[in-house]
């Protein structure tokens, strides 16, 4: 797959997700509406609701991961060495030059983030600075930049805030139903009751839904970017010893969390989740160690 | 099925087909121009950081005026060439001509430690991983666009309208040998 079909492959995958994202709002609001009396009135306000939503996360996404990490935008003077860096890659691969944000965190680790090249965001740990040498960040910015080319990052932003709002509404819809379980006032008929049940399946399903969705969209990428940053920078062993020194820092990352994790480098959580399955659903990094392998084979 | 109505289908697809390859080779075309530019402007850059290095280096190594001349006999090349290929191997000269430049800063001492020198060394080394950069993405939109224009089908289609194939930007080997700066 050459980088222009990932291109294409990633906007209609973008407006897929969003179109599946809408419909499954306007579902649930359906069958919510349905199973407590009130109807059609809630599928489009549903539509609306959902349709104001993806037009916010589609121009606003990008900064609200940022401001969900804490990040801070810094200039060219804070750190000359490391704009250099990004100005020479963006030059080899053609495209605008990001804007930088630091996070200040001792746990290495990196992402990009935005809606197009002309629109983008390149994220770094105060830590990955400290810890990689020039060449190391080179592979780990080259592997940024790739994404930012191939569109990923629009993907990513999106699934971030959608994905969340499906967890978190899922999560409200299951209480509401819990507490507005005794409000029987109205004449109970058969339909309302198989709504009801509907509308429970719904809500168990969608965080498993929201989860798959985030799978998908995550593993394969992260290869693919390795692979274009392996390229662009002509050094793979850069991002490969890279890679070593991020699998081998234990301490995790404490910004992240289960909406945004997939956006990083390396998995944020270093493995100290609890280990439990649904945990481990959101863990979408493919294993270090067989990027690392890929990569010194190149 | 109507005969008409498969050759009017086929005549349509492969008008389809002409026009996408036309477009894609046309594309090509002008993001190879855009890199060439970005070239051009690393290049002009290194043009202008030039005056300043011979200025630093002559107040400190006098007698070195061979190595000074072939620098700017290189700068004046380079700012001279108009088509790719005389670009690269100016820019190669130019190279070449500003390594043993600095090269030579190791028998100064002063010279090495001259604050001004540094900077302009380190602007240089700089200037010089971008022209690198600047190739490098040059020259992958060469190949790709090169790849279209020989391989079956686009060949066909830039046959009919000309497309020629466009030159990577580097210098040939037997260009190197001749521009060999002597120590």
């Amino acid at each position: 797959m050459n980088i222009y079909s990932q291109i294409s492959a990633n906007k209609t995958k973008t407006w897929l997700i969003i179109f599946v994202f809408v419909i499954f709002i306007t579902t649930i609001l359906f069958v919510y509406g349905k199973a407590s009396g009130y109807g059609l009135s809630y599928a489009g306000i549903g539509l609306i609701i959902s349709g104001l939503i993806t037009f916010a996360s589609y121009y606003y996404s990008d900064k609200m991961i940022l401001g969900m990490s804490n990040a801070r935008q810094i200039q060219k003077k804070d750190n000359p060495q490391l704009f250099r860096i990004v100005e020479n890659l963006c030059i080899g691969a053609g495209i605008p030059m990001p804007k930088i944000y630091i996070i200040d965190d001792s746990a290495p680790n990196a992402f990009a983030t935005g809606r197009d090249p002309r629109h983008s965001v390149v994220c770094v740990t105060t830590g990955i600075l400290e810890k990689l040498n020039k060449a190391e960040l080179e592979g780990v910015i080259a592997h940024e930049l790739s994404h930012v080319q191939n569109y990923d990052i629009r993907l990513m932003a999106i699934v971030v805030i959608l994905v969340g709002l499906v967890a978190l509404l899922a999560d409200f819809f299951m209480r509401s139903l819990w507490y507005g379980g005794n409000r029987r006032d109205r004449e109970s008929s058969n339909s309302q009751s198989i709504f009801l049940f509907i509308g429970i399946i719904l809500a168990v399903l969608s965080p498993i839904i929201a989860t798959l969705i985030q799978l998908a969209v995550s593993r394969k990428r992260e290869f693919l970017a390795d692979a274009s940053g392996a390229l662009l920078t002509r050094y793979p062993d850069g991002l490969a010893s890279a890679l070593e020194k991020i699998a081998k820092d234990k301490e995790p990352l404490e910004v992240a969390n289960n909406a945004t994790a997939h956006l990083y480098i390396a998995n944020p959580f270093k493995g100290k989740i609890d280990g439990s399955w649904f945990a481990n659903l959101f863990n979408t990094h493919p294993p270090i160690e067989e990027r690392i392998k890929i990569l010194r084979s190149m | 099925m109507d005969i008409n109505l498969i050759l009017i289908i086929a005549v349509i697809l492969v008008v389809l087909f002409v026009w996408f390859t036309y477009n894609s080779l046309a594309t090509g075309k002008v993001r190879i121009k855009e890199a060439l530019s970005g070239i051009d402007v690393q290049l002009k850059r290194r043009v202008d950081l030039v005056p300043n290095l011979i200025e630093a280096v002559k107040g400190y190594a006098k007698h070195e005026k061979s190595l000074l001349e072939n620098v700017t006999k290189a700068r004046s090349s380079l700012m001279r060439a108009s088509t790719t290929q005389e670009k690269a191997v100016s820019d190669n000269m130019l190279s070449n001509a500003l390594k043993s430049l600095i090269a030579i800063s190791e028998a100064y001492p002063d010279l090495k430690a001259s604050k001004n020198f540094l900077q302009l060394q380190e602007e240089l080394s700089d200037i010089e991983a971008k022209i690198a950069y600047a190739r490098q993405f040059f020259n992958t939109n060469v190949s790709s666009y090169n790849s279209t224009l020989v391989n079956f089908p686009g060949s066909i289609i830039g046959n009919m309208f000309a497309f020629k194939q466009e030159e990577f930007f580097e210098a040939s080997e037997a260009e190197r040998k001749n521009v060999k700066v002597a120590f």
